[in-house]
Formats: C-alpha cells, sequence, structure tokens
C-alpha cells in the first residue's frame, strides 16, 4: 500500500465519520456553525460601511495648522483622527453669511423689496473682500495670494462660463448671476428669473447654481416673493489655497467692524474638514456590474445542477450563503490579525467568489444523492462524503498551492487578494463540511420522508391479498368478517383523469393560496406605514426631532419655525390685540394664521410708528422697533443643509476632484445687513413697480392697511381649499379606482362555485391528497372495498335501499345481496341455470358467500356457514332452494385468479370446479335443454308447502333454483292464477329473450322491469317471482318502486303506474317498516304466503317524446328525465332522455311541472323531498325546485361525463350534490371479461348515493361500507368502485 | 463526407487566418484601452479618420471571405442555423466584452455629466467592438471545429457554470492589467502569463486549445505590431517592440475564453447566452 493510498483511505475514513456525525447532529452543528461565522463576521462592524456620503472631521479652529503629509507620530487621540486626514486639503472655504433686511418696512413696499435692495449690497461687499489685503511687517498680503485660483471651467460648461469666475480667485456669490457688476443687477427687471434660469427642469439632488452662488440652500435664502420674514440670507464663498490665519482673522475683524452683527452669538471655533469618498462613475461602474452579472450567471449555472433533492431552492440558497459567509469569515479574521483590506472590497469580490467556487459543494451533493436511496439518511451522507473526499482534497491542495504561488508574486495587490482567498478558501471548506452537509443531510431526510408519505398509500392501494402490505390498517381479510369499519382505497391514479385547463389551476391556486388578499393586505400596510412616515405631524418629525436632540450636529436638523424678525423683539401683542381684539377669536382656530395676522397687526403698527419717526426727520429708526436680524444656532453651520454633492460638483467645474481628498471649511463669518427703506425704494426698478403691484396693493392709510391681513386670510383659506379638492378627488379617484380593482379580482380570483362546500373543504384539507388541485376533498378515511363477486356478466341494474343491494347482470340473473356484509343472499337465475349435481350445491353456495358467523344463522338461506349448518340438520330445507350457479361464479372467480379468497377449502373448489369445465355457452346450452323438464317439475312440487316444495325443487329435480322459486311462489299464487293476467310460467318463456333494464327494490321486493316489457315482482330473501306484469310491450327503462306503487317508465316513453295489492294479512310495506336484518327471515315465511297482485293502474302513454332515462321519486313526485332533453315533474318525478324532466304526481299520473333541463340527454336524476337534481349528457348538473320547476343552481362540469348522481347528507336545501364522473372509467364487469368495454350502472350509483346514506353499495363491484355519514364519502367510495 | 473534408480544412484554415486578423482587431482594441488607462484617450490618439478608415478597409474583406467560408461549410455540414446563431451569439459576446474591457483599462476620471461618460463608453474607436465581435465569433466557431477535425472532442468541465467562471477569471485578470501597480513591466507581463496559463490549464486543459490560443496570440501580436508600426493607434509606453509586454497574454486568455464558449455553445442546445 503506498503512500497516497493509504493518505486516501484515511481521508476517506475521516470523512465517513465526519459525514455520520453531521446527519446525526444536524441542529447542534448548524447552530455551532452559524455561532462561528457570526463570531469571524465580528470584526467586520469595526470597517466603515460603504457608501459616498463625506466624512467629516473637526479641530479646533485655534491653532489650526494643516497636517503634515506624512503618517508621522500624531499628536493627540489617534484613534480619532481618520486616515484621510493627511497633508493640506484641496481648500479652505471660508463663506461670510449675509443677513439682510429691509427695516423698517413700509406697508407700501412691494414684494422684490424685501431681496432687491440686500442682494444689490453684495456687490458693495464682495469688492470689499476682494479689496482687503493685510498690512503688516511682512509686507501686503492680498486675497489673490491666497485664495484658490482657477482657471477654466471644462469645455462643456459653456453655459456657465458667465457665470462662475474663470482663471483667477474662487469666490462665489449671488452677484455673479449678474456678472458682479451692480449695473447689469440694477437694469434687470426679473431678478428671480434670472437666479432660476440655469435651474435645473428636472428633479435633481446635486447642487444646482443656485445653491452654489447663493451658499445656502434655496429656501433659507428667502429670495422668493412670499417671504414673510423679510430677511434674506446668502453666502460670500471664497475658497483659499492656503491657511493664511492671521490674513482671515483680520479679514473677518474687518466684516464685523463694516457690518456688525449685534446679537451674534456663533460660535467660530472648529474647522471642518470633510473627506469625499472615491466616486464610482459609469465608466468604473459598467465593469463592476459586468463582473457582478458573470457572478450571478456562474452561480445561477452552479445551482441549477442541484438536482434530486427535496429543496433545490433551499440547497442553492445554502450553497450561497455557504461561500458568502465564507467571504465574510475571511475578511473578518484578516482584519482580526490587523489586516485591514485596502483594495476595493466590491471590486474584488466577485473574483474571490469565482476563485473559491461553488463547486466542492456540488460534487457533495451529486454524490450524496448518487448513493442508494434504501440506505439510512446517516449512512448516505457518509457515504457520498468519503465517495468525494480524495478529490476534495486534492482539489483544496490545488488551488491552495496555485494561491500560494500568487502570493510570491510580491505585487501587495495580489498578496493581499492571495491572503484574502486563502483564508476564504479555508473557511469555505469548514463551512461546506459542516454547515451544508449538514443542510444537506437535512434535505436527504426530508426528502426521504416524503417519498414514504408518497409510497405509503400507492402500496395501500395494491390488491388487498398482499400480505406485504404496510400496515396492519389497510390489510383485510377478504369476506372472512363483516368488517365494520370497511374502508375503500382508491389508488391516486384514479384522479389523474380530472385535470382541470391550467387557467382553472392558475385560478385555484391563486384563490388557495389567498395571493391577491395578501399582496393587497401587505400593499395596505406598507401604505398606512409610509402614510405614517411621512406625515407631517408623525413619526418622522418625531424621529428627526428625537435625533437632532441627541446629536451632536443637531444643528442640521430641523430649523426651528420661521419667527418673523419683528416680532419677537416688538413684544408688544397685547398692544396690537387690544388694537384687534377681534382677532383672538380667531387665535383657537389655527395658530399659524393668527400668527400671521398678528404679525401683519404689528407691522401695521410698526408702519405707524416709523411714519411717525420718519416725521421727526428720519433716520435710522428706534433700535426697538426696528426688524432684527437674529443669528441662530441653525446659522453656525448652514453648508451643512447644502447637498453632500456641493463641493464636489463646484470643484469638478474645475476639473479639480475631490475623491479621496478634504477640503476644510472655516467657520463663517456673519455680516448683518440693515437697510433703509429708502435705499430699497432707490434700488426698485422702474418694471417692478408695476409687475408686482398686484401682490401687494400699495396703499397708505391705515384703515387699508388694517385690511391687508383680511385680505390674505381669505387667499390663503382659498389656496387650502383648492389643495383640499384635489385631495378629495384623488382621493375618490383612488377609492373608485381601489374598488374596481377589488371586483375586478373578486370575479377573477374567486371561483363561481364560492359557497360550495366542497372547495372550501379543499382548501381546509390542503396538502392531504394530491387531488386538492382540482377541489376534491380527500377522504376522511380510506374505505376498501367489499367486492361481491358471483356475477357472470356485465352488470346492467342496481338497486339498494341500504340494507339489500340487487344487482342484475346481462344473463338476468339477479343477485341479493346484504349489503353490509356482501353476502349473497338470493340468487334469482334465469330459468333453467341450474346444477345437476346438487348435492354439493350448498357447499359450493358456502364457498362463495363469506363464513360470517353473525349472518349465518340469520341469513339461513344462504346457508353462509356449511359448518353450522351441518351441526343444525333440522333447519329449514329452504336451504336447498339456494341458487346453484355458484359453481359457475366460483370458477369465474378463480379464473379471475385475483387471489381474494385465499382459502384452500375455496380453491379446493375451484380445483373441483376446473374439471367440469367452464365451458359457459355449454352450460348455458345445458340450462336450455333443462328448462322443458323444468316445466314438468314445476308441477311436482304442487302440493307441497312452500317451503318443502321449494326444497323438493332443488333436491331432486335441480332445476334452477329461479326456476323453484319461480314455480314455488307461482304455487302459492295459485288460487288467484286465473285472475292473474300473466302468469308466472308463461313469463319465463319470455325471460330467455329478455334482459332486465331496471331494478327497484322495497322492503322484500324485488321489482324488474325486462326489456320486453314485463314487469316483474320477486321476493328477495326467498328467490321466487311473486307476480307478473306483462302488458306493456315496450322495455321498462326505468322504475321506482315507492310504498305500494310502481312506475315504470317504457322505451316509448310512457309512462305505467302500478299498484301492488296483497291479499294477506302481511303488507310488504312492513318490510319497509323493519330495518333491521333480524327481522328479515321472518318475512319469507310471511310474504310468501301472501298474494300480490300487480295491476296497471294508470298510463301515461306519451310523457316523453324520447326513451325516458331516468326516473326518480320522492315526496310523491315523480320526475322524469330523457333523451328529449327536458325535465318533467309529475308529482312523482321522471327522467327522459329528451333532456327533459316531468314531474308527475305519483297518483293521479298527471303531470305536474316540465322542465326544459340539459341541452343533451339526462342521464341521471336524484330528487329528495325539497329539490330534484339532474344531471346531463351536457355536462351540467341542475338543481331544481320540484314543485315550481325553476332552476336553482346549475353547476358546470368541465369535461367530465358524469354518469351517476347522487344526493347525500340530509335532503333538503343543505344537500351536497356530488357527480360522479364515469369519463373513461372502466367498470370491470364481475365476471366478464376485462376488456370488456364496461357499461356504466349510471342508474346503478346514482342510487347507491342516493339511497344508501349509512351504507354505500358503490357500483356493480359491490364495494360497500359504512360511510362516515358524509355524503363526500360516498362520491368516492363509488369512484373507488368504479376503478375496481 | 470525403469531399467536404477538403473544404472544410480549407475553410478552417482561412477561418483561423481571419481569425487571427480579427483578433489583432481585438487586440488593437484592448491595447487602445491600455493605452487610455496610461493616461491618453486612445480617441485622441486615433483621432485621425483616414487611417482609421484604412484600417477599417483592410480589415474587411477578409473578413467577408471568412465569412463565406464559414458559411459554406456550415451548409455542408447542414448545420447553417445553428452556426448563425452560435456566430451571433459570439459576436455579441466579443463586442460586449470588448466594450466592458476598454472601460476597464481607462483611467478613473470622475464624472459628473452623461456626456462624458457616452463619451468614455466610446472612448475607442468606433471599430473596434465590432472587429473584436467579429474576432471571437471567428475563435469562438474554429475550436469546436479543431476539436472535432482533431476527433477529440473536448470533455473536460463542460458546463455553463465552468464557461461563467472562466469568463469571469478572464474578466478578472483583464482588471488586474488594468489596476495593479506592479513594480515593472515584466513583473506584470510575468504574473499575467501566469495567470493566462492557470486560466488554460483550469478551464480547458486540452493540447489544441493551448495551441490554438498561443496561435492567436502570436498572430493577434503581430497584427497589433503591423498596426501600431502603421500608426493606426499608439501604446503610451510600448515596451515591447511597439505594444506593450502583456498584450500576448490577454489575447491568449481571450482566445482561451472564447474558445471555451464557442465550444460550450457548439455542444448543446443554443442555450440562451449570457452576453457578458
Amino acid at each position: 500500500m503506498t503512500l497516497t493510498e493509504k493518505l486516501r483511505e484515511t481521508i476517506s475514513r475521516a470523512f465517513y465519520n465526519h459525514g455520520l456525525l453531521c446527519a446525526s447532529y444536524p441542529i447542534p452543528i448548524i447552530l455551532f456553525t452559524g455561532l462561528c461565522i457570526l463570531a469571524c463576521c465580528y470584526p467586520l462592524l469595526k470597517l466603515p460601511l460603504p457608501g459616498t456620503g463625506p466624512v467629516e472631521y473637526s479641530t479646533p479652529v485655534k491653532d489650526y495648522s494643516p497636517p503634515s503629509s506624512e503618517q508621522g507620530p500624531q499628536q493627540g487621540d489617534p484613534n480619532e483622527r481618520p486616515d484621510w486626514y493627511l497633508g493640506a486639503p484641496v481648500a479652505y472655504i471660508q463663506q461670510i453669511l449675509v443677513k439682510a433686511t429691509v427695516s423698517p418696512w413700509r406697508k407700501n413696499f412691494l414684494a422684490v423689496d424685501v431681496f432687491r435692495s440686500p442682494l444689490s449690497r453684495v456687490f458693495q461687499l464682495v469688492e470689499e473682500i476682494r479689496n482687503h489685503a493685510l498690512r503688516d511687517s511682512s509686507g501686503i498680503r492680498s486675497l489673490e495670494e491666497v485664495c484658490l485660483q482657477v482657471t477654466d471651467l471644462l469645455p462643456s460648461l459653456k453655459k456657465l462660463r458667465d457665470l462662475l469666475p474663470e482663471h483667477g480667485c474662487l469666490l462665489l456669490s449671488p452677484g455673479n448671476f449678474w456678472q458682479n457688476d451692480r449695473e447689469h443687477f440694477n437694469s434687470d427687471p426679473d431678478i428671480i428669473k434670472t437666479i432660476h434660469q440655469h435651474e435645473p427642469k428636472t428633479l435633481q439632488t446635486s447642487a444646482t447654481l443656485k445653491d452654489l452662488l447663493f451658499g445656502v440652500p434655496g429656501k433659507y435664502s428667502g429670495v422668493n416673493l412670499y417671504n414673510r420674514k423679510r430677511v434674506v440670507s446668502y453666502t460670500v464663498t471664497l475658497a483659499l489655497q492656503r491657511y493664511d490665519s492671521r490674513f482671515l482673522t483680520s479679514l473677518r475683524s474687518r466684516l464685523k467692524l463694516l457690518h456688525p452683527s449685534p446679537n451674534c452669538t456663533l460660535r467660530e471655533e472648529h474647522v471642518v474638514h470633510v473627506h469625499f469618498k472615491e466616486e464610482i462613475g459609469i465608466a468604473e461602474l459598467i465593469p463592476l456590474v459586468t463582473t457582478y452579472i458573470i457572478l450571478f450567471a456562474y452561480i445561477y449555472f452552479s445551482t441549477r445542477k442541484i438536482d434530486m433533492v427535496k429543496s433545490k431552492w433551499g440547497l442553492a440558497l445554502a450553497a450561497v450563503v455557504t461561500v458568502l459567509s465564507s467571504l465574510l469569515m475571511s475578511v473578518g479574521l484578516c482584519t482580526l490579525f490587523g489586516l485591514t483590506p485596502t483594495l476595493n472590497g466590491g471590486e474584488i469580490f466577485p473574483y474571490l467568489v469565482v476563485v473559491i467556487g461553488l463547486e466542492n459543494v456540488l460534487v457533495l451533493t451529486k454524490s450524496v444523492v448518487s448513493t442508494p436511496v434504501d440506505l439510512e439518511v446517516k449512512l448516505r451522507i457518509a457515504q457520498g462524503l468519503s465517495n468525494e473526499s480524495w478529490s476534495i482534497m486534492k482539489n483544496m491542495a490545488t488551488e491552495l498551492g496555485i494561491i500560494l504561488i500568487g502570493y510570491f508574486t510580491l505585487v501587495p495587490a495580489i498578496q493581499e487578494f492571495c491572503l484574502f482567498a486563502v483564508v476564504g478558501l479555508v473557511s469555505d471548506f469548514f463551512l461546506q463540511m459542516f454547515f451544508f452537509t449538514t443542510v444537506l443531510s437535512i434535505d436527504i431526510r426530508r426528502m426521504e420522508l416524503a417519498d414514504l408519505n408518497k409510497r405509503l398509500p400507492a402500496e395501500a392501494c395494491m390488491p388487498s391479498a398482499k400480505p406485504m402490505s404496510r400496515s396492519q390498517r389497510y390489510e383485510r381479510q377478504p369476506a372472512m368478517r363483516p368488517a365494520t369499519p370497511h374502508t375503500i382505497t382508491l389508488q391516486p391514479s384514479s384522479f389523474r383523469n380530472l385535470r382541470l385547463p391550467k387557467r382553472l389551476r392558475v385560478i385555484y391556486f391563486f384563490a388557495r393560496t389567498r395571493l391577491a388578499q395578501r399582496l393587497i393586505m401587505a400593499g395596505t400596510v406598507i401604505w398606512i406605514g409610509i402614510l405614517v412616515y411621512t406625515d407631517p405631524a408623525g413619526l418622522r418629525t418625531y424621529l428627526t426631532s428625537q435625533v437632532t436632540e441627541q446629536s451632536p450636529l443637531g444643528e442640521a436638523g430641523l430649523p426651528p419655525m420661521p419667527v418673523p424678525g419683528g416680532f419677537l423683539s416688538a413684544g408688544d401683542t397685547k398692544l396690537a390685540l387690544s388694537v384687534f381684539p377681534s382677532e383672538s377669536v380667531q387665535r383657537s382656530e389655527n395658530q399659524t394664521q393668527q400668527q400671521r395676522e398678528q404679525k401683519e397687526a404689528l407691522e401695521a403698527d410698526q408702519q405707524l410708528w416709523a411714519q411717525g419717526l420718519e416725521r421727526h426727520g428720519g433716520g435710522q429708526p428706534e433700535p426697538g422697533s426696528k426688524a432684527e436680524v437674529t443669528w441662530g444656532v441653525e446659522d453656525e453651520e448652514i453648508w451643512r443643509k447644502l447637498s453632500f454633492r456641493h463641493w464636489p460638483s463646484l470643484f469638478s467645474y474645475y476639473n479639480i476632484t475631490l475623491a479621496k481628498r478634504y477640503i476644510s471649511i472655516l467657520p463663517a463669518i456673519p455680516v448683518t445687513l440693515y437697510l433703509d427703506p429708502q435705499e430699497a425704494l432707490e434700488v426698485r426698478h422702474p418694471q417692478e413697480a408695476n409687475r408686482y403691484h398686484s401682490f401687494f396693493p400699495s396703499s397708505l392709510g391705515k384703515l387699508e392697511a388694517l385690511d391687508q391681513p383680511r385680505e390674505a386670510l381669505p387667499k390663503l383659506q382659498g389656496h387650502q381649499d383648492i389643495t383640499l379638492y384635489k385631495v378629495a378627488a384623488l382621493g375618490l379617484a383612488s377609492g373608485i379606482l381601489l374598488v374596481l380593482l377589488l371586483f375586478c379580482l373578486y370575479r377573477v380570483f374567486c371561483p363561481k362555485t364560492y359557497g360550495q362546500s366542497g372547495l372550501s373543504h379543499s382548501r381546509r384539507k390542503r396538502g392531504d391528497l394530491p387531488c386538492d388541485d382540482y377541489g376534491y376533498s380527500p377522504p376522511e378515511t380510506e374505505i376498501v372495498p367489499l367486492v361481491l363477486r358471483g356475477h357472470l356478466m356485465d352488470i346492467e341494474c342496481l338497486a339498494s335501499d341500504g340494507m339489500l343491494l340487487v344487482s342484475c347482470c346481462l344473463v338476468g340473473q339477479i343477485r341479493v345481496w346484504d349489503a353490509q356484509t356482501g353476502d349473497c343472499l338470493t340468487v334469482i337465475p334465469k330459468q333453467g341455470l341450474r346444477r345437476d349435481s346438487s348435492g354439493i350445491f350448498d357447499y359450493q353456495e358456502s364457498w362463495d358467500q363469506s363464513p360470517d358467523p353473525q349472518n349465518g344463522p340469520e341469513d339461513s338461506f344462504d346457508g353462509s356457514h356449511p359448518l353450522k349448518r351441518m351441526l343444525s340438520p333440522l333447519l329449514p330445507p329452504l336451504f336447498y332452494n339456494q341458487p346453484d350457479l355458484t359453481s359457475l361464479i366460483d370458477t369465474n372467480f378463480s379464473d379471475q385468479a385475483k387471489g381474494v379468497g385465499p382459502e384452500p377449502r375455496h380453491r379446493a373448489a375451484c380445483g373441483r370446479h376446473r374439471d367440469t369445465g367452464y365451458d359457459f355457452s355449454r352450460l348455458v346450452k345445458k340450462v336450455y335443454e333443462e328448462q322443458s323438464t323444468s316445466n314438468c317439475m314445476n308441477f311436482a312440487g304442487f302440493p307441497a308447502p312452500p317451503g318443502q316444495a321449494a326444497f323438493c325443487a332443488g333436491l331432486s329435480c335441480g332445476a334452477g333454483e329461479g326456476g323453484c322459486s319461480a314455480r314455488r311462489k307461482s304455487l302459492g299464487d295459485e288460487p288467484f292464477a286465473g285472475f292473474d293476467k300473466s302468469s308466472p310460467v308463461s313469463a319465463w318463456s319470455g325471460d330467455l329473450e329478455s334482459s332486465v333494464w331496471s331494478l327497484d327494490l322495497q322492503g322484500n321486493l324485488i321489482v324488474a322491469g325486462r326489456s320486453n316489457g314485463n314487469l316483474e315482482v320477486w321476493d328477495a330473501i326467498e328467490g321466487s317471482l311473486r307476480c307478473s306484469n306483462k302488458e306493456g310491450q315496450s322495455g321498462i327503462t326505468a322504475l321506482v318502486f315507492l310504498s305500494t306503487r310502481i312506475v315504470a317508465a317504457r322505451l316509448n316513453g310512457s309512462l305505467d303506474f302500478f299498484s301492488l295489492e296483497t291479499h294477506a294479512s302481511c303488507n310488504p310495506l312492513q318490510f319497509r317498516g323493519t330495518p333491521s336484518r333480524s327481522s328479515v327471515p321472518s318475512s319469507p315465511m310471511c310474504s310468501s304466503s301472501d298474494l300480490i297482485m300487480c295491476q296497471l293502474t294508470h298510463t301515461v302513454s306519451c310523457a316523453h317524446q324520447k326513451p325516458i332515462t331516468a326516473l326518480k321519486a320522492a315526496a310523491g313526485r315523480l320526475v322524469t328525465g330523457s333523451q328529449d332533453h327536458t325535465l318533467k315533474t309529475m308529482g312523482l318525478a321522471s327522467g327522459g332522455q329528451d333532456g327533459a324532466i316531468c314531474l308527475w304526481d305519483v297518483l293521479t299520473g298527471s303531470r305536474v311541472s316540465h322542465m326544459y333541463a340539459h341541452r343533451g340527454d339526462v342521464t341521471s336524476l336524484t330528487c329528495t323531498t325539497s329539490c330534484v337534481i339532474s344531471s346531463g349528457l351536457d355536462d351540467v348538473i341542475s338543481i331544481w325546485d320540484p314543485s315550481s320547476g325553476i332552476k336553482l343552481y346549475s353547476i358546470q362540469q368541465a369535461g367530465v361525463g358524469l354518469g351517476g348522481l347522487g344526493v347525500a347528507g340530509a335532503p333538503g336545501p343543505g344537500a351536497c350534490v356530488w357527480g360522479a364522473p364515469i369519463a373513461g372509467g372502466s367498470l370491470l364487469p364481475d365476471g366478464g371479461c376485462p376488456g370488456q368495454p364496461a357499461r356504466a350502472p349510471s342508474s346503478a350509483f346514482p342510487s347507491q348515493l342516493g339511497l344508501c346514506r349509512e351504507h354505500l353499495c358503490g357500483g356493480e363491484a359491490g364495494a360497500e361500507g359504512p360511510c362516515e355519514q358524509h355524503g363526500l364519502w360516498g362520491t368516492w367510495a363509488a369512484l373507488g368502485a368504479v376503478q375496481k | 463526407m470525403v469531399k467536404p473534408m477538403p473544404r472544410l480544412e480549407n475553410c478552417s484554415w482561412s477561418c483561423s487566418c481571419t481569425a487571427r486578423g480579427r483578433h489583432k482587431n481585438q487586440l488593437g482594441k484592448t491595447a487602445v484601452g491600455l493605452a487610455a488607462r496610461v493616461g491618453e484617450m486612445l480617441s485622441s490618439s486615433v483621432s485621425s479618420s483616414p487611417r482609421t478608415l484604412v484600417g477599417h478597409g483592410t480589415r474587411t474583406p477578409s473578413t467577408s471571405i471568412l465569412r463565406s467560408n464559414t458559411s459554406s461549410s456550415n451548409s455542408s455540414l447542414n448545420l447553417n442555423q445553428h452556426l448563425v446563431q452560435r456566430s451571433l451569439v459570439l459576436f455579441a459576446v466579443g463586442a460586449f466584452m470588448a466594450l466592458v474591457l476598454n472601460l476597464l483599462q481607462i483611467q478613473r476620471n470622475v464624472t459628473l455629466f452623461p456626456e462624458e461618460v457616452i463619451a468614455t463608453i466610446f472612448s475607442s474607436a468606433w471599430w473596434v467592438p465590432p472587429c473584436c465581435g467579429t474576432a471571437a465569433a471567428v475563435v469562438g466557431l474554429l475550436y469546436p471545429c479543431i476539436d472535432s477535425h482533431l476527433g477529440e472532442p473536448h470533455k473536460f468541465k463542460r458546463e455553463w457554470a465552468s464557461v461563467m467562471r472562466c469568463i469571469a477569471v478572464f474578466v478578472g485578470i483583464n482588471h488586474a492589467s488594468a489596476k495593479l501597480d506592479f513594480a515593472n513591466n515584466i513583473q506584470l507581463s510575468l504574473t499575467l502569463a501566469a495567470l493566462s496559463l492557470g486560466l488554460w490549464w483550469t478551464f480547458d486543459r486540452s493540447r489544441s486549445g493551448l495551441g490554438l490560443g498561443i496561435t492567436i496570440a502570436f498572430l493577434a501580436t503581430l497584427i497589433t505590431q503591423f498596426l501600431v508600426y502603421n500608426g493606426v493607434y499608439q501604446y503610451t509606453s510600448p515596451d515591447f517592440l511597439y505594444i506593450r509586454s502583456w498584450l500576448p497574454c490577454i489575447f491568449f486568455s481571450g482566445g482561451v475564453t472564447v474558445g471555451n464558449i464557442g465550444r460550450q455553445l457548439a455542444m448543446g442546445i443554443p442555450e440562451k447566452p449570457h452576453t457578458d
């Protein structure tokens, strides 16, 4: 074993163990990793956040000297001194902040007078500054020597050429608007227009020209027509190349001397150094963005390869998190060890990601996923890890080697990059091993669970004979016990054909996830948040005020409420109030308005005084009365209110970049200017007087002056009103829009069947069932169908009343089943189908039946328990009446080899019958031959009592028990035979050619309608024919048996109403009234002695134009639906193929109402006392009011042919309608060849659904089981049966 | 199959020739960008339009020949549409990379006005992106062509993720050459050469790829020298005859990268190209 192999072995072993560890303790390991990441990222907090905003640093102005360019031993606290504070700044900015006001203000002044004269003084001021020179011992120093000399503007700024200084000192003032020429200014008719000439039309955050020249933000300048404060501020901005403290001091003192600001309390202590970050231009941005796009493409293509996992997105996220946090860790670790990143993080980041890569993660995933699925998760992870361990380690070593080589290039940048990369690689490896592997194990485990869940029902759907069923719950001993909790399982695939259109599914998706509602909710929350935040009296103001209180730069916060200069100092509010007492009333209404009014009033006062003073000889007004300029703390660093792009853009005009450099801003020099009204009048432009006359009607006199505030008031209010209207209109419009939107959403997203319980149910049960997409509800319990076997051919029709289930196959054999246990109680065969060897038939019979100990004694005719029967030989010989066709059935049963009856006895029986051969045709032939003999046998047992006769018939002649029973029946009927319109014997001849088309059941009486038009009444228990009626010639398509009445719908569209009359003490209705099975055994004795007559009472010859397909009766009404697309209600309703439903009166046979129901044939009908439900070939289910014939609802089923229909639940308005889609559902006839196209027992399973509310007997397969008293399960069970 | 073979070979040869030619253009463009990086705008250096025109004129015929050759071979291979798609994609990639890498080479200017930004983007001559695009198309088609000709299809790391990684590394190499401060040119060139070889080793590892890359680098360098000699443009501080010494490395890695893209495109369904 070479060293490599040894190494390989070791690594693989280590990885295996590691994988086991990770998969065993996923949560602790993930927590541990998270802690590691956080710990490693902690040093990152010290790094400055990226951003382009400027950084400030202030030093005291006293003893200020520019810092040396070398990073020498630093004085003071090194922590406070920023890295960039090295060398001289680009420029020193000296601002001279001017506040000027015209004082006293005269009432007849125009609005422009507020700023015109103050602005005119700027030229003088600039002149003073320019000409300032410091004379001292070292000579004369002028501004030219210290100021920053600028050259040309950038060529692209030709527009600004006249406005910004070129080739000289960078000195900015509002005078630049007029080329620093007073004459220009004086001749300018519209100052505002000149100033705003160069304002950008669009929204712009960076400095505008107005800001640049004024040096204060536009709204603080006071240069507008509505400046109620009447104080104008602007700055003269001076950029200095060098810091000459003496020159500056002299300039400051001179300006202060010239324009004293008596109440100025500005602190002039700090020089603020502003450092500007590197700016990223588009030229830089494009490559950067490109690298990021490549990075994302790389990540996308990498993570796309993750496959075969539970959550692709989750793993992709985990992979990205792994890489990103490894990068963060590397930076954090490097910072921890004193390596501050000098490279631009944003630039190298993509390369780092690419170098580290996602490859290992992918390889790991792939390797783990490719391990055998049936292994335990732990082992899978461990195996996957160990499989790839060698290659991972090799790659890792190679990459480290390459990076180390890169480290020795000795280029600092590359070295740094390599260092980061190495640390990143190592931490990435760590994270892969601990974080990603663990996440992967969790994912794999989840997937297995999900698979398990998916697999379970599929296995449970397997034929129940499979003993290897996953859980005992699904195991069922076939026909061994009554199986009280019967369960019917359906294959999930049975619903796959219920695919809804994509459009509908999208809508259902929206409806299910309530996407629209959630979006609207989120939007509302955000909207409210925005409202709260932006509300002028709301959160933001509060927050800012909080912040300004605490922040050292608090001056930059909100300016205090503008207070009129003259107001505070005047201090004679009382006087004003006494003059205008009426205004005090309005005070409560609006504070601001009130203040304004007070101000106006004051001004009027002042004006009076001023006039008085002027009369005294002009000159300065008294200090107490004049408007005073206040200097607040907000003026101290007014440049802070400028855009942070102000200085960079100013310097960029001269192609000087401030990126990575800093400027020093010296404390502003305050200058206060008070201007005479006289001066203001002098500088006034002649045109302005005309233009602005309308704004402030110049009127002398006290009265008008007093009126002025009153005029201004409505103006203001009018303005507010318009805003109010605007807001109201907007609100209305948005409200309408919202309503429309909601309406549309409702229409689009809410399904039409909104109120139906099905959908909401499916919503509730979301995720329980694979089919919940389609609006179907999952079953609450799973039901295994009880398979009733015995029929040889396709089931033709079915009837059931909760207790018994009667089925008839194509051959005409009628079988009566116990609906609860699935035992075959009686077989009413066609004549002549009988066994020769009657001696064994009871055994065979018993094989067929489920050996039910409960039913055995009770359903004694069944002979269901052979042992019991042997033990009690005294049992009535009725047993021998039992059908001997069982052998046929048995053979067929075994042919199907379903293995349902695994009992050896059964197999033995099968084997026995195999000897006899299963040639069905031969058997039938035999039956035919024997029919002749059966006729004579008929009378053989004639004198015997009914029970014994039957016994004899069964024993001796061996005729088909149907025949026997018929005969026996006829025996009982014999006294009346003459009165009978049809003798049972003669009826038999017809039976051969006819098949049973319809069946109904009540009590123990079965009514069968035959294709030849015969109506037969059979005893369900004894299997004897009670009576027969063959008046009609046309086949009976539908039957309703209701108490003593029978309604038969015939093929020719006619309806026959029969009544049953008994001539014995026992009323057949008794049987209906005895729901418990225990009472049934006694009934045959009684009923067999009865004489039943079936008489045609009434005929509606032309109920429908076309054959009647559906017929239902309830509450004394008969509904018919037919192929002529109509429904007719006849008091007792019938349905026909005419697409119409008629409601007939069951007693009189008269038609009650007629509904044109469907475009297609009416295929099925159900009625309850309160409603009639029909479905047609047009895939619509309609619900009608039977009394009025008004359609209450209609339900459109998408593309699903409805074969059956039932009403479940309590009859009433709350009844649920369930359509049983049978599109493509192949019905495997019991005993028929599987390939034979199935005939949908369209009448069968609606009747099942409709009638068996508690006990479901679904389909011809005879599925039955206690339903959950829930209509839903009816559908499922029936469907399950169909699919069977 | 016998018949088309010589034609194909012929074609591919001529393709390679033209590819080289185009690659020269690309090189030229990169060189221009570098020049700009050094501080002089290429636009200013290539200000004389007649020369540009001449340069362009000389290139055009070869391009057209190549195109016709390529198309004929395509039709013979009955892959016409696919080839056109691929070449279009490659052209787009090449042109885009040309613009972006050119921007990388341009030294930072604090730009505040959009006019200037646009001027920066198109600071190189207008013919540079189309030429690079054409060169990329040719090289990208050439690589799979030679692979199939040699009978050894490229199998190593054939996936888009790897291609993206390759592109990223290529951009990184350009970035390094533009932004990093090296002590001297030799160091820079050596580093870039090592990086280029690393790129080839990481993403290609095929002999044909190496050979083709070297050939491309050689021819492109030659053509760049020729262009600079003729004064189409120039470098500010040439240290390798008339050009910068690290140009061949860039050409080599560019060739490998474009070849990678071309192979990936030729391999699978023409996925939506990532023109980055």
